[in-house]
């Protein structure tokens, strides 16, 4: 007992007081801060819903059912990775690589939705016919009450929903955005171990915990997407909010 | 092990200032952080003598109120970033690996990077004085940092030099975080951790939640700046109080940050000269969890005068009282150690009495305006930098003042003079108390406070005088404690290893501590386990799991590393390049330093833990 | 689906399957959330039902993916611990600016 702890160099299990692994616990440290930081930009958010002066409000831009798809996608890349990390456990390491690829590739679909959506919100425009409008969200009648005003036969609007354009646009690309940021370097980290694991003895069924950490990252980042896609955009188009 | 072919080899064994540059001995990093610390805290010493030369006198006009407003700014933003925490990073370098019986801290590269990265910030805050440093306050109320309020580049500075405080410090932490579960000796059990540990480790765990919070708000600020985003921007519905929530979420557990180090110096002094155990250790303990519990809850106390409303601040106000509670429980364990004792008056137990006493003056007037209603009278006048210097100079800086003191002999290998010593402890004693007591008094006559000058007939002349006259006896006091050290730690008398007959660890070992501190690793088996070896006759060195063939040349030392310097220089070209976006290539500055950044931390993940040489000879 | 997953507890790490089920009871959820979102008659019991359902896949992924439940407690409290600091400055925050109210 005594001699294990006199071992000096970090990293190896057995030589530690809990016999954890330092750079595990280190990892879920960081985890922990980084609730407080995609907590803050959440309070951020939840603060400032429904405070926007003017549209596009969540209702006019939103789009659920692509929204739940790249969801989708995101939590089939936590089981993805999940199952590479069972396979390389199992010494399995033909089975890891495709589902450490397979991962980064869901991964990226998911950064390519989010793209697609940035555009389209930052794109979006509206038109309305004057003589049966339907019905209108607020924003759609603010554009309404201005554009129909002399007898014209369209109301139209190109202002689309950039940063700056509200406060919705200001908190949701903030928030949005830094998510994306967490999934790029994810995917960055995926592909170096991907690269690495090609190096003998580098990635090994014991050797595990390299990707034992991009796991938990990535799964983190899942985690987070999780509490966004409902608080941000399921409670975000509800009329009762 | 393999090694990679793409990695350069680590360096072996450099000395000299190349030494300096590479190493991950957690005690060089810790005298680094030391040295530079004390430097940054004489240059907010420096700034606070210009502003008390400014208000000696009414109607004086020796700065401009521009640059008294960047003076009070960087003074505060100095102390706190650059004097306070990085002086207590010091000790926990130095101190914390010792205290429970390690060769070096969980990750030692991340250390340097550490260093490296807080040297990068304290550079890129100081330097914005060329061309106008900030000057919006220390806590930078929106909308004073917007661009149309403040178009130059102060506030871009401050920013981002506070960002990269803010990765320094979350990077130390999250270190010492996993050094203290996960490296202590064995048989030192957490409830045998010597308080300063203890006190230090609650301090990580703060930091590390709170700092989220601050990197979020200036995240956010900076997109206002730079891309006209609406976060604090009243006129498309922004809220200016946001910030200040914001500010003060991170705000109120970072004071807990600067004093809880303290209060673990004084726990260690005062047991030492008083030739007695802590009174009340658990207590000690609990109370300082307590306190990191409730800091999270009383944040709006610095917002009573925004206008909440009578619920929120009535909460804040018993929250804000309840708090007092476990630091004053505090005061009387200290109290209960010296009690009876038999008292040895060196300069850091007078550090440590002294501190006591200043703190808890401080406790009060803090407790005077957590009551929101009397708080509408003092907010924002000279009582408030009353109480914070009393809490924050009378409590953090005489506790790290004492720990100076007390591990000199530790870290330098010598002794200091005691005279010396004394007397400038009475200098710097009544010394503060002439700057500081004072401004209650013009503080409650309505003295605001961050005004260049007053007007004759406000009847603040006196006390003000008194206040400028105060800070000259502190200067008096700080050169004699910066004579004392520097010229005994290059030829002072050799230090023995205990020379103070003191209870923990690290004054079993020589002093200075070799590179391996511990030939062999201690095994604990008390709380204040060397007194109790001492008492016993029990003899430490050698080793109670009978002998081994392990000598110093034998034991395995992390390889020193070039890349926890280049990572951190990367980050700070990155962020001149984030200031000055538009040189040259737009943004392309910034670009350099991430990659320079990004090259440094894929090399440093690549390289091979040890040198191949002695991997060979290993086991 | 606690009888499903009960069998691993005895035997450390949980095989593929496993995994495999918990992402179709994850899918499962996000589906009924959706569902429920688009059945106005809930009206105000929407956001109580989704915070739950949410909730339900949070931790399904945190304890079987990340490993939470079989690694050492020490963890959980790392991270529950930043997690409901989070949850509680966020409630607080919202409490205060009175944005429901
Ligand atoms: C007994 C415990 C304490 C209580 C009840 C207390 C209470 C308060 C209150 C209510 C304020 C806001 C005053 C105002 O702006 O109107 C305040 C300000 C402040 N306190 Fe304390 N405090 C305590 C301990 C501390 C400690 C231990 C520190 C730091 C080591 C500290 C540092 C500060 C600072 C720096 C400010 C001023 C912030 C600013 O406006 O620039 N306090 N305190
Ligand atoms: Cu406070």
């Amino acid at each position: 007992m005594a001699q294990e702890h006199a071992a000096p160099i970090h990293g190896k299990d057995e030589g530690t007081t809990t016999g954890l692994s330092h750079r595990k616990m280190l990892m879920w440290a960081f985890l922990g801060s980084d609730c407080m930081f995609f907590g803050s930009l959440i309070a951020t958010y939840l603060v400032y819903q429904g405070k926007s002066l003017e549209g596009p409000l969540p209702i006019d831009v939103f789009d659920i059912p692509v929204t739940s798809i790249s969801t989708f996608v995101l939590l089939m890349s936590s089981m993805s990775m999940v199952l590479a990390y069972s396979a390389l456990t199992k010494n399995n390491m033909k089975g890891f690589r495709i589902w450490l690829i397979s991962t980064a590739i869901m991964g990226a679909t998911f950064i390519g939705f989010q793209v697609y959506e940035f555009s389209s919100f930052a794109n979006h425009h509206v038109e309305i016919d004057c003589v049966s409008p339907g019905e209108l969200t607020k924003y759609e009648q603010h554009i309404f009450d201005d554009g129909c005003s002399s007898g014209e036969a369209h109301a139209e609007s190109h202002e689309g929903l950039k940063p700056q354009t509200n406060l919705f646009g200001t908190t949701f690309y903030t928030l949005t955005g830094f998510h994306g940021a967490h999934v790029t370097l994810g995917i960055v980290w995926l592909l170096s171990l991907l690269l690495l694991s090609f190096k003998k003895g580098v990635i090994t069924p014991e050797k595990n915990l390299d990707v034992d950490l991009a796991a938990l990252y990535w799964h983190f980042v899942d985690v987070v997407w999780i509490v966004i896609f409902t608080v941000v955009y399921l409670f975000g188009v509800f009329p009762g909010f | 092990m393999s090694t990679f072919p793409i990695s350069i080899p680590r360096p072996v064994h450099p000395t000299g200032i190349w030494g300096w540059f590479t190493t991950v001995d957690h005690k060089r990093i810790g005298i680094l952080y030391g040295v530079t610390a004390f430097i940054m805290f004489l240059t907010g010493g420096v700034e606070a003598i210009l502003m008390r030369v400014q208000l000696a006198g009414p109607e004086l006009d020796i700065v401009s109120a521009a640059v008294f407003n960047q003076l009070f700014t960087m003074h505060g933003t100095t102390m706190i970033f650059l004097a306070v925490m990085p002086l207590s990073a010091a000790f926990f370098n130095f101190i914390i690996p010792l205290q429970i019986g390690a060769r070096d801290v969980a990750f030692p590269r991340l250390n340097a990077f550490s260093y490296w990265t807080f040297l990068a910030g304290a550079l890129m805050l100081k330097l914005s004085w060329i061309g106008g440093a900030t000057d919006a306050g220390w806590f930078g109320y929106a909308p004073l940092t917007s661009v149309a309020q403040n178009p130059g580049t102060g506030i871009d500075f401050w920013i981002i030099s506070l960002q990269i405080l803010g990765i320094a410090s979350l990077a130390a932490s999250f270190n010492f975080i996993v050094t203290v579960i996960n490296m202590r000796a064995p048989g030192m059990t957490m409830m045998r951790l010597p308080l300063f540990t203890w006190m230090s480790f609650i301090t990580a765990i703060l930091l590390v939640l709170a700092f989220p919070v601050i990197t979020v708000a200036l995240i956010e600020l900076t997109f206002d700046r730079y891309f006209m985003f609406n976060f604090f921007n009243v006129a498309n519905g922004g809220s200016v109080v946001l910030w200040q929530h914001l500010f003060w979420v991170f705000g109120h557990p970072e004071v807990y940050i600067l004093i809880l180090p303290a209060m673990g110096i004084v726990s260690e002094v005062l047991p030492v000269f008083s030739k007695k155990p802590l009174f009340g250790y658990k207590t000690v303990v609990l109370a300082g969890i307590i306190i990191a519990f409730m800091g999270w809850m009383v944040w709006s106390h610095h917002m009573f005068t925004v206008g909440l409303g009578a619920v929120a601040n009535a909460v804040f106000t018993v929250t804000t009282m309840l708090i007092a509670v476990p630091t004053g429980i505090k005061v009387f364990n200290w109290l209960g150690t010296i009690w009876g004792g038999s008292i040895r008056f060196t300069t850091p137990m007078l550090f440590s009495i002294g501190f006591i006493a200043m703190f808890l003056m401080g406790g009060i007037s803090g407790v005077m305006h957590a009551v929101s209603p009397s708080d509408a009278q003092q907010q924002d006048t000279y009582f408030i930098p009353a109480h914070l210097h009393y809490v924050l100079f009378g409590g953090a800086i005489m506790g790290i003042l004492s720990g100076i003191f007390y591990w000199f002999p530790k870290y330098s290998g010598k002794m200091y003079s005691e005279r010396q010593g004394k007397i400038s402890f009475w200098l710097i004693m009544i010394g503060q108390n002439v700057t500081f007591f004072p401004m209650h008094f013009v503080g409650l006559d309505g003295m605001p406070r961050r005004i260049y000058t007053y007007a004759d007939n406000m009847g603040w002349n006196f006390w003000n005088g008194v206040t400028t006259g105060g800070a000259f006896i502190l200067v008096l006091g700080f050169l004699l404690v910066l004579d004392n050290i520097g010229r005994h730690w290059k030829n002072g008398e050799p230090a023995p290893s205990d020379p103070w007959d003191a209870r923990t660890l690290e004054w079993s070992i020589p002093s200075p501590p070799p590179e391996y501190n511990f030939k062999e690793i201690p095994i604990v088996r008390s709380l204040d386990d060397w007194w109790a070896t001492k008492q016993g006759g029990a003899n430490k060195e050698v080793p109670a799991s009978g002998g081994s063939e392990e000598n110093g040349h034998d034991i395995h030392l992390p390889q020193p590393s070039y890349w926890p310097f280049v990572s951190a220089a990367g980050l700070l070209i990155a962020a001149y390049g984030v200031v000055f976006n538009d040189l040259l290539i737009p943004w392309g500055l910034a670009a350099i330093g991430l990659t320079i950044g990004f090259v440094g931390v894929y090399a440093w993940s690549l390289e091979p833990v040890n040198d191949p040489e002695e991997e060979d000879s290993t086991h | 689906m606690s009888q499903e997953l009960s069998e691993e507890e005895h035997t450390g790490h949980p095989t593929a399957g496993q995994y495999f089920r918990i992402a179709v009871i994850l899918c499962a959820i996000t589906a009924v959330e959706i569902g429920i979102f688009y059945l106005e008659v809930i009206g105000h019991w929407m956001i109580p039902i989704l915070f739950t359902l949410s909730a339900g896949k949070f931790a399904l992924v945190a304890m079987y993916y990340m490993h939470l439940k079989f690694d050492h407690n020490l963890f959980s409290y790392m991270f529950v611990g930043g997690f409901i600091l989070a949850a509680c400055v966020i409630s607080f925050l919202i409490l205060l600016f009175g944005v429901y109210s």
